[in-house]
């Protein structure tokens, strides 16, 4: 085989066709573009969670829970060597007396000089440790900014009024996207008490911070201590878990990203194909020629395969180098995500990888239609019209360029999911909605065929045809601008039905406000406020907190110690809020057993009613024995019935019901349902409330609902970024396919502008096309989008399924519109132009 | 002695060759029963009305497609026992052709298009040959210009150099002056028999116009597949 000659024959046949050429390779790039840049950015994220995992957890080692650390621990504790620091955050109202505005705030309390790694980051700087001696509070900016608050300002957290001393910007290893539901506020320490916000019942997360000298081993103090520290519902975390959880959560948005980016690598790739089928039919006579000179088949092929190769490696290239340089957008993207900040750094070894992988699956299919070149018989130069005998069976080594393709791809997603079973079912749905399309595409060539409406306008007839005519591009367009339709229609009906689920538990006569953290001597007082209000009083709930002992005759510990049986621990160890009632609520169902609502005689075996996923969890059943710890008295108890709770509406809910006739003389609070008609009576009332009850909490689904929003927003801004890939692929295949049809086609317009069609005709035939191929693929699209949508809301989001209509309304318009207006724009060189002038140029 | 024994050898000989071509409704047999031989250095021409099987014959005896039934012996080789390769090593380094519509390679320029048969062989000194070929032919100035830059007769002299540069034995043409205008014809025709004097090769014409068959040493003249002549002139 003579190398240099067919390199030299590959380069000079190559050389007047490099912008076609180019054309024809141009819908990888943007895939290739979108993998590097999803894996330069997810290793940039990779490198920045091992420098600043330090710095996101601020410790070496932090001990949480739900309680203050118990005596037997406190002792383990104490011996720890270095540095200490503690917190105790809770969720409570804050009022700002300036303007009497009042917001669900986190506040921290917090002694010592954590962060011991890392930095809170205020304005003024020396505010963030002014604040512990001044007994003042950092407020977080969000919050500065709803209520114009400047340092020297005052809020009010319970009983107790802080001076602001500083602006937090920065959230301690947490992302932005909950802090405008509950924004965050440092006060110092000692000074907790005195706003009287930490009372029985409330929900207080208790954490302790050390900082160790460098040569103790902060993992295997927590190796030796986990499990006791855990039997007492307190959990250890040192810097690596940070590492390892923040690697584990960005994973996932690690592959949610590749996938994507796979979609957009797949679009170009089907893109690649069809621009190679159709440069290999324009080539076929050239083949014909070299093989009837004496040229090997293998030879010929290779002269073809050469410029596609470097063709790959040129788009490629460029691709890595768009992909690298999106990956510095993409941190702005999802900073609202990532509780660090994350480098923008070239990734070498994400280029590396992108490169490959494109070109990679770039080469298997442009080899599919390559491979035919080998069958070209030389007697095409004699015959035209000559067709090879055998080209209906399909060459073994295209089937095995496929199976390549499956296996390359399916090696890839199993890198990105770490399970076979995920990876071969993502596959299997590329497969079914290519598939699916292919089969439409060619169900619409055979139906257009077979149903010709043959006393149409010529006009018409024409542009109809066009779509199963020799070299039509339908099924190539319908194939990519239906993946990328139904990508886009998904996204925006399920972004829909999210929003208008969670706006429907605003109508109607649905409560949309919960006071909780009530003493017991302070209902009365807040009944008579919200009545004068004018609003109603939808529940008037007791609750009492205890904790669960132990079950079917076995404690609590021995549960957890017992490796054989499975029991969740946050069943166990959680703190359970319970209440007490005669009668099952509307959002409970009774699923079995009988509801038991009072104990007549105190001494009489005690019913309870236990949510049926919670029950599974302890792994109890019907007729089981509970023990409760409730504030120091043990009490044994038995399951009667299992509900199962819907959390359709904003009540208030409990895995554990006890009867009338049990804890009334227990220690509680209570919580307080009520519907406010509008913001304005909603913002009043919770002034209202905060003023005179400092220690009440007030949650509305206003804010939640506003917050929710706003969370979904970001996250369809991002993943609509994302999308963006696939669908700009979708439309540069577009583009190639169209202007590529109209080397097909160009022959045929002039002819008929050579004949008199007018400008108007030509454009008419070809808008007939375009927008039947832009409907057709919308309307595919569409459908493929609504299966999938209803198959991820019905058994991922488990909500109501609702056909939304103006979104896939505008997807439709955008992409028939998009289609007919490339479509025409590749067409306006043959209608502006004499038929001369356009022969002799593209012909 | 030699040189006269392989000169009288049969370059191409035809047995009992017919061809048919499978089509929807039924078989279509395009040559029938075809028997002749042709010695080193003859020049035929194969004449015939539209239809009669001239161009799947030329096809046939090239080996560019295989006989139904019967035998193609191309330089003492049975054409049916050869893969499509081993043909194609064999017209490169034995055939030239030159065609009706001129089957240049557009993208290559009129050196590149004439050197490939050269390229192919893996010859020394490519494209001096090409160049002197293309001199011999009067386009030695054109040498860089694409097929599209020049007229037909310039695209069929550039051609016939190709078809020459491999100084085949035996020279396929199809319709030669099919596409051109009488007077560009007539100088590629004499351009033809002049390079084909000189190189020494043997000539197969398919042709339809009988003025250029006269000028050949033999005619066969085909008609429904069958031949119904074969004369001397």
């Amino acid at each position: 085989m003579n190398w240099s000659f067919l390199f030299r024959t590959a380069l000079a046949d190559a050389r007047t066709q490099w912008g076609k050429l180019f054309l024809f390779i141009s819908s990888i790039v943007l895939g290739i573009a979108a993998l590097v840049a999803i894996n330069s950015f997810n290793e940039n994220i990779v490198n920045d969670i091992d420098k600043q995992s330090a710095s996101i957890i601020g410790a070496d080692i932090v001990v949480t829970g739900n309680k203050a650390i118990p005596e037997e621990l406190a002792e383990a504790i104490q011996a720890l060597p270095g540095e200490k620091s503690r917190e105790q955050e809770l969720l409570s109202m804050a009022f700002v007396p300036k303007n009497e505005g009042s917001q669900f705030v986190r506040v921290k309390a917090i002694e010592g000089n954590f962060p011991f790694y890392g930095k809170l980051i205020t304005e003024p700087a020396s505010a963030a440790v002014d604040f512990k001696n001044n007994g003042t509070a950092l407020v977080d900016k969000s919050f500065m900014k709803q209520f114009g608050l400047v340092p020297g300002d005052e809020v009010k957290l319970g009983d107790q009024v802080f001076i602001i001393e500083g602006k937090l910007m920065n959230n301690m290893g947490a992302s932005n996207l909950g802090a405008g539901f509950a924004p965050t506020i440092y006060i110092p320490f000692a000074n907790l008490a005195s706003t009287n916000l930490a009372q029985p019942g409330s929900i207080i997360d208790y954490s302790y911070f050390h900082k160790v000298p460098a040569d103790f081993d902060a993992n295997i103090w927590k190796s030796e201590n986990r499990r006791t520290f855990s039997n007492e519902s307190m959990r250890i975390r040192t810097i690596d878990d940070q590492r390892e959880n923040l690697n584990e959560a960005f994973n996932s948005l690690n592959s949610f990203l590749n996938l994507v980016a796979l979609v957009s690598l797949l679009l170009g790739c089907i893109g690649v194909a069809s621009s190679v089928f159709i440069y290999v039919k324009n080539k076929i006579s050239s083949i014909a020629i070299f093989r009837c000179l004496g040229m090997k088949s293998n030879d010929a092929f290779i002269i073809y395969f050469l410029q596609i190769l470097v063709l790959g490696i040129l788009g490629s290239l460029l691709g890595a180098f768009i992909g690298s340089a999106i990956q510095i957008l993409l941190p702005k993207v999802f900073s609202d995500f990532l509780p660090f900040t994350v480098a923008t750094e070239i990734s070498w070894s994400a280029i590396g990888q992108g490169l490959s992988l494109g070109l990679l699956v770039t080469i298997l299919f442009a080899l599919i239609p390559l491979l035919e070149i080998r069958k070209i018989s030389p007697l095409r130069t004699l015959r035209t019209n000559f067709q090879e005998e055998g080209t209906g069976r399909r060459d073994p080594l295209v089937w095995l360029c496929y199976a390549a393709i499956i296996l390359c791809l399916t090696v890839f997603l199993f890198t990105l999911t770490g399970s076979i079973i995920n990876a071969l079912i993502f596959m299997g749905g590329i497969l079914i909605a290519f598939f699916i399309l292919y089969m439409v595409s060619k169900m619409i060539i055979w139906a257009v065929r077979k149903f010709f409406p043959r006393n149409w306008s010529f006009v018409l007839r024409q542009g109809l045809a066009n779509l199963y005519r020799p070299n039509n591009q339908t099924q190539i367009l319908l194939v990519s601008l239906g993946l990328g339709t139904s990508i886009l229609s998904t996204l925006f009906i399920v972004q829909g039905l999210i929003l208008e689920n969670v706006n429907a538990m605003d109508a109607g006569a649905q409560p949309n406000m919960i006071l909780f953290g009530i003493e017991s001597n302070q209902m009365e007082d807040l009944k008579k406020t919200t009545r004068d209000f004018d609003l109603p009083v939808v529940e008037e709930v007791p609750i009492v907190t205890m904790r669960i002992e132990g079950w079917k005759g076995r404690t609590k510990k021995e549960w957890l110690q017992d490796t054989t049986v499975r029991v969740r621990r946050w069943a166990a160890n959680r703190e359970t809020r319970v209440t007490f009632r005669d009668t099952l609520d509307a959002s409970e169902k009774l699923i079995a057993g009988n509801f038991v609502g009072r104990i007549e005689n105190p001494g009489d075996s005690i019913f309870i009613s236990l949510d049926e996923g919670y029950a599974e969890s302890l792994n109890v059943g019907l007729g089981d024995e509970v023990v409760f710890n409730v504030q120091g008295m043990l009490m044994k108890t038995y399951v009667s019935s299992l509900r199962e709770i819907e959390f359709v509406s904003m009540r208030t809910r409990f895995f554990v019901l006890f009867p009338r006739g049990v804890l009334e003389d227990a220690p509680q609070f209570q919580v307080l349902v009520t519907k406010a008609p509008n913001e304005d009576v909603m913002a009043a009332y919770r002034t209202s409330v905060v003023k005179a009850f400092p220690n009440v909490s007030v949650v509305d689904l206003s804010s939640i609902l506003t917050t929710l929003n706003d969370i979904l927003k970001k996250i369809s801004y991002a993943v609509q970024f994302m999308a963006g890939f696939s669908i700009l692929t979708g439309l540069i295949v577009l583009l190639s396919s169209l202007i590529l049809s109209k080397f097909q086609r160009v022959r045929e317009s002039v002819l008929l502008r050579t004949l008199g069609a007018s400008r108007a005709q030509i454009l008419k035939i070809n808008a007939t096309e375009y927008l039947l191929i832009g409907v057709l693929a919308a309307t595919t699209g569409i459908l493929i989008s609504l299966v999938a949508s209803w198959l991820l809301v019905r058994f991922q989001l488990d909500f109501d399924y609702k056909i939304r209509f103006l979104p896939i309304i505008l997807v439709f318009c955008f992409v028939v519109f998009i289609t007919l207006f490339i479509g025409l724009w590749t067409t306006r060189d043959v209608v502006n132009k004499s038929p001369l002038e356009t022969l002799r140029k593209d012909v | 002695m030699i040189d006269n024994a392989i000169d009288k050898q049969d370059v191409l000989k035809i047995e009992s060759l017919s061809k048919t071509y499978k089509s929807n409704a039924k078989d279509l047999t395009v040559l029938k029963d075809v028997n002749f031989n042709i010695q080193a250095g003859e020049t035929v021409s194969i004449v015939g009305p539209s239809g009669s099987g001239k161009t799947t014959l030329l096809g046939l005896c090239a080996g560019l497609d295989k006989p139904t039934n019967g035998s193609v012996a191309l330089f003492g080789k049975n054409i049916s026992e050869l893969d499509e390769d081993q043909r194609a090593l064999l017209r490169n380094e034995n055939v030239g052709f030159i065609f009706q519509n001129f089957q240049l390679i557009p993208t290559l320029t009129a050196l590149e298009n004439v050197t490939i048969p050269l390229e192919l062989q893996g010859a020394k000194k490519v494209k001096e040959k090409a160049l002197e070929l293309l001199d011999r032919v009067g386009l030695k100035d054109r040498a860089n210009h694409y097929p599209n830059q020049l007229s037909g007769g310039e695209q069929q002299r550039v051609s016939l150099a190709r078809a020459f540069s491999n100084e085949p034995k035996l020279l396929f043409a199809d319709e030669p002056t099919g596409n051109l205008d009488g007077e560009t014809g007539d100088k590629i025709e004499n351009l033809l028999f002049d390079l084909n004097k000189e190189k020494g090769t043997t000539l197969i014409i398919v042709t339809h116009d009988l003025e250029l068959a006269s000028r050949t040493s033999r005619v066969i003249r085909l008609k429904s597949g069958l031949v119904v002549s074969d004369k001397s002139n």
